[in-house]
């Protein structure tokens, strides 16, 4: 019969709120409770620094270009050596999406992701993040990563010196 | 007749009484919906403002009392103001007809619990919560919204579906009591409560008494989901507050009438009338909350062809057995 499947059916329904009345409440009172991120949560930005302390960011632009909302700005300059920094670098959380393309696109492991995620201002100028305020004295998720001791650029040191970089070749003294 | 001062003041005195438990009550129902619909929900409800948020009707009446009071462009002045007393007032008169306890004696006077015991109580509750939807039609019909007014045209629907079925089945209950007044009616069930003998009556009613506030499964007047807001979308402010007070009123005074009908009034045992009389107030006001957390809304078709084909007939059918055991039985 139809109507007692239906008194059956409303019944269920009832049954099922019932007991979701004596249910613990899924909510997290924010200010007072917090929950604690994943460490990969992708919130507040940061530029870190290579074990040494040296600034890893060498202002190639590709987080700039990588910013879907073009919310990343920086001035690129070379220091003594060749080395390479930003002049100023400037990030707009007002615009950030806190996609993670830029900490992705980063070659450096530069810029990196936090999970501070709470970066509320009264004044939208005070998400305005300049390079003082973005740069930190630790390496972030990757404590080891050089990127000058990687590459064989030879800005910071000879030419194969690098870690896991073979010794330049002399092709004139190499015989069959 | 000669009317003794001390009566008056009594009878004054239980008015006041009356009209203070029965706001205070519905201030309270609004907290109280919203924490079980939050539990019903996994969320925790308001409890911000004071000791577990009981202070948030206060909070919420401040808000309402500080808003603006806005009356939008072609907007009929005077039935636009005069619409949310419509829907509020009707529904704490009916709570005067309604007896709440059993007769005291104070300073030599037996003071019935009962603001006014009428011998056609039940005729004034069925033509009061009819006034009741004046208010809506008027409402919806003034505000010069095409939302308000699609939500006064439902509620009218509404009201002709529900009325007549909440009719038929309280006829039963005239049938065994063999009276109009609710005291008599009460007083017929100090034995055995009617829901015993009308289980398909009581069941009609409460179907009923659901259209009737405008409870979701029959929210059909104000159906936030598709109407705004329904018939008070246009109203802000302490006239909003009436239609919403008014409505929460309606749940208690229809949960009373329903206890009145139905459950033995003030009736039971061990604990005093009175509480026994607010114990299932708060089960029915419980039962609506509860089943608005779980039914979703009904078409108003739907609604309509609940009430005419099945209601209706069902509470015919249940008088017409009525009648014949009651013959059988002499």
């Amino acid at each position: 019969m139809a109507i007692i499947k239906d008194i059956y059916a409303l019944l269920t329904g009832m049954w099922i709120t019932w007991k979701h009345i004596f249910r613990r409440p899924v909510t997290i009172q924010y200010p007072e409770e917090k929950r604690q991120p994943y460490p990969r949560y992708r919130a507040r930005i940061v530029l870190t620094r290579d074990p040494d302390g040296g600034e890893r960011c060498v202002a190639c632009q590709l987080c700039s270009a990588a910013c879907p909302v073009d919310c990343i700005s920086m001035q690129s300059a070379e220091g003594e050596g060749g080395r390479r920094y930003a002049e100023w670098f400037r990030i707009n959380f007002a615009r950030c999406i806190f996609c993670g393309l830029c900490a992705e696109a980063c070659p450096t492991l530069a810029i990196q992701m936090t999970p501070d995620f709470e970066i509320c201002k009264r004044d939208i100028m005070d998400l305005l993040y300049e390079k003082e305020d973005l740069l930190i004295d630790g390496c972030g998720k990757s404590p080891d990563y050089n990127f000058y001791r990687h590459t064989g650029i030879g800005v910071t040191q000879p030419r194969g010196n690098g870690a896991g970089e073979n010794r330049p070749v002399d092709v004139r003294s190499l015989m069959p | 007749m000669i009317y003794d001062p001390i009566d008056i003041a009594l009878t004054l005195a239980k008015i006041a009484l009356v009209f203070f438990v029965i706001l205070t009550m519905a201030a309270y129902m609004v907290f109280a919906e919203r924490k079980v619909l939050a539990w019903v929900q996994d969320r925790k409800g308001p409890n911000r403002v004071g000791p577990f948020g009981l202070l948030q009707p206060l909070a919420d009446l401040i808000k309402l009392l500080t808003k603006e009071d806005f009356r939008p462009i072609g907007a009929d002045k005077w039935l636009f103001y005069l619409a949310p007393a419509m829907a509020a007032i009707p529904a704490i008169m009916i709570f005067a007809v309604i007896p709440f306890g059993a007769p005291l004696t104070l300073f030599g006077h037996t003071v019935t619990l009962q603001v006014a015991d009428l011998n056609v109580g039940l005729l004034l509750f069925m033509a009061l919560s009819s006034i009741a939807v004046y208010g809506v039609a008027l409402g919806g019909w003034a505000s010069n919204s095409k939302y308000a007014l699609l939500g006064s045209i439902r509620g009218l629907a509404q009201l002709i579906s529900y009325e007549l079925s909440m009719g038929l089945s309280l006829v039963p209950v005239v049938m065994l009591s063999r009276s109009f007044r609710l005291s008599d009616i009460v007083n017929a069930q100090s034995g055995c409560w009617f829901i015993v003998y009308q289980p398909l009556a009581f069941v009609i009613f409460l179907i009923s008494i659901a259209a009737e506030c405008k409870r979701i499964p029959f929210d059909l007047p104000e159906a936030e989901g598709e109407l705004v807001a329904g018939f008070h979308t246009e109203y802000s402010g302490m006239r909003f507050g009436l239609f919403f007070v008014g409505e929460y009123i309606n749940i208690i005074v229809l949960g009373g009438l329903a206890a009145t009908f139905f459950l033995g009034g003030w009736h039971g045992p061990w604990l005093p009338p009175v509480v026994w009389f607010v114990g299932k107030v708060l089960a029915f006001a419980f039962l609506f909350i509860w089943v608005r957390g779980t039914l979703p809304r009904l078409r108003y078709d739907q609604l309509m062809h609940f009430g005419w084909k099945i209601l209706t007939p069902l509470a015919l059918v249940n008088i017409l057995v009525t009648g014949w055991w009651m013959v059988l039985r002499g």
